[in-house]
């Protein structure tokens, strides 16, 4: 069970526990973690899931998928290099412990 | 709100996020908590996780104070009390009242189309039910070749089933997208091995010995056989309830740019709703993710104070194999359009209405398709004229426009 841990802007920790194969998206929604909406449901269609992978993990996070750098362009708050959109992150026993930050709004 | 769907949850969710502290419940017909729509027909037909589906968890309706009462039908809407009636006999009473009571599939004049065995795909129940059928069928016949049939047919195609699609009209998803995505959608169902036919207008269903449905009869007397009949004919709007009360209905719920009803205490969103919609020249039923949740975001504002007309540029997606349509704008009113291929397999058509841009359709191009929506934003638009001016580049303008504002 890969863990994830959400930081809001405020630095407020959550750890949930993730399904290896599920998006970082779809455990943040399941676990009700505040800070994603993911309108879209996933389908890379909103940019409502952006989050911000911390430095640590973005080597092993590999690379933003086909389009979704040209999604991000769209998102609400500033696009930095550890950008990501959490619904093309998936969980894998790599992942464990996998470190994300929260922006300050999606919409 | 009426409903307990894409819209009524948004709402609810919207309110709270502008502040709202007045109570808020969901009176929805279907059980269990809201859910999301497009999933059914793509990857939850592969998967059959439910608990992707949901929109939020139960924890989330506690925590924000919203009372949720699924399974239960809304048979009533009495005005002068300001208040609701549902099937189990309770009564609810409103401040303001929101139907969000979404569409239903349609029964378009087949013989049989009553028969057990003919499919449809709507709700979750539905996806269950298609997700049985599919595992034990060699074969699927689609009636219908618009999104929801397409979106199946690629997925059944590509779990190995020998498929299917009848479509009356003389094009894919006519009613929705220019001749030209038509046409690219074509070659690509046909490369994956399904077998489309159009101008295929379905008489009757046929049957097996056992009266279950088992195939199709077209006008001209062809028939197709297969294990699995899916009807997917598109959808009406749910309107009874507001018509029983008294409330304009013209093909979904009157509303103004407000998102009101002709009854200032009652508003309408989503797929039941026909709202005016920027020149368009008639209110215009939306069906989709995005017309749900802006209409609900609109509402939200006005209930808190905030009001603002609604004129949220409209955007929907569709993923059939390996293509992913994305649609921004109003492109149904189109008068002239024009394709061009940035590279070979990715696709953008643009759509005009009158020389100005009205929409953009876009095949695996989601930086166009997001460009198009900053761009169909502006006011004034966007001329033909000045698109062609500049190559074409709306990534390039959608920048320029960005950093003006900024
Ligand atoms: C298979 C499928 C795939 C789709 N794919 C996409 C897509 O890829 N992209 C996209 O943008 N859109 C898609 N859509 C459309 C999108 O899901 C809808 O536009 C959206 O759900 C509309 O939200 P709504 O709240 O208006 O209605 P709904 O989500 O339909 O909710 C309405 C609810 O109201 C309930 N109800 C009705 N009458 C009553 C009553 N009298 N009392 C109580 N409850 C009542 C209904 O049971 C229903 O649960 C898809 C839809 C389907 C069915
Ligand atoms: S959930 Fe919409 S882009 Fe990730």
């Amino acid at each position: 069970m890969p863990r994830v841990i959400f930081v809001t802007p405020d630095g407020t920790r959550t750890e949930v526990e993730g399904v290896a194969g599920d998006s970082v998206m779809a455990t943040a929604i399941a676990h009700d973690i505040v800070g994603i909406v993911a309108e879209c449901g996933g389908s890379m269609m909103c940019a409502t899931c952006h989050c911000y992978v911390e430095d640590a993990w973005s080597a092993r996070i590999g690379q933003r998928s086909d389009g979704e750098e040209e999604m991000l362009e769209s998102a609400a708050c500033e696009v930095r290099d550890t950008s990501r959109l959490s619904c093309q992150i998936t969980l894998s026993s790599d992942l464990d412990g996998l470190v994300v930050h929260l922006p300050d709004a999606q919409t | 709100m009426v409903g307990t769907g894409q819209g009524a949850f948004q709402l609810a969710a919207s309110l709270r996020d502008e502040g709202f502290i007045g109570a808020i419940t969901l009176i929805g017909e279907e059980p269990g908590l809201p859910y999301q729509r497009p999933p059914l027909s793509k990857a939850y037909l592969d998967e059959g996780r439910d608990d992707r589906l949901l929109l939020r968890p139960e924890s989330f309706y506690a925590r924000q104070d919203i009372a949720l009462i699924p399974g239960e039908r809304v048979v009533e809407i009495d005005r002068g009390a300001q208040r609701v009636v549902t099937r189990s006999g309770t009564r609810h009473t409103y401040d303001h009242l929101v139907l969000a009571t979404g569409a239903r599939n349609a029964r378009p004049p087949i013989a049989g189309a009553e028969a057990p065995g003919v499919l449809g795909l709507r709700s979750l129940a539905d996806a269950r039910a298609l997700r049985a059928a599919m595992a034990t069928a060699q074969s699927a016949l689609v009636i219908g070749g618009g999104f929801i049939g397409l979106e199946f047919a690629a997925v059944a195609r590509a779990a190995g089933r020998v498929v299917t699609v009848l479509e009356a009209g003389p094009r894919l998803m006519a009613r929705a997208v220019s001749a030209a995505v038509s046409a690219r959608f074509l070659d690509l169902h046909l490369g994956m091995g399904t077998q489309i036919v159009l101008g295929a207008p379905v008489a009757a269903i046929l049957t097996d010995g056992t009266g279950r449905a088992a195939g199709a009869r077209l006008l001209d007397g062809t028939e197709h056989r297969a294990d699995l009949v899916l009807l997917a004919t598109g959808v009406r709007p749910n309107t009874e309830l507001a018509e029983a009360a008294g409330l304009s209905v013209a093909n979904g719920i009157l509303t103004d740019v407000h998102l009101l009803t002709s009854d200032p205490a009652i508003s309408a969103l989503g797929d039941c709703a026909a709202v005016p919609q920027g020149d368009a020249a008639v209110p215009l039923r939306l069906e989709s993710v995005q017309a749900a949740t802006d209409q609900a975001r609109a509402i939200a504002r006005r209930l808190t104070g905030n009001p603002a007309p609604y004129t949220a540029v409209p955007w929907f997606w569709s993923d059939q194999g390996t293509a992913k349509l994305q649609i921004a704008g109003l492109t149904a009113g189109a008068t002239e359009t024009e394709r061009i291929y940035p590279e070979p397999d990715r696709t953008v058509v643009f759509c005009y209405r009158m020389g100005h841009l009205a929409g953009v359709e876009t095949i695996n191009a989601p930086g166009d398709h997001m460009a198009a929506r900053t761009l169909l934003a502006l006011q004034p638009g966007i001329t033909r004229a000045e698109l062609a001016e500049r190559g074409h580049d709306i990534r390039a303008m959608a920048k320029a426009a960005k950093e003006a504002r900024s």
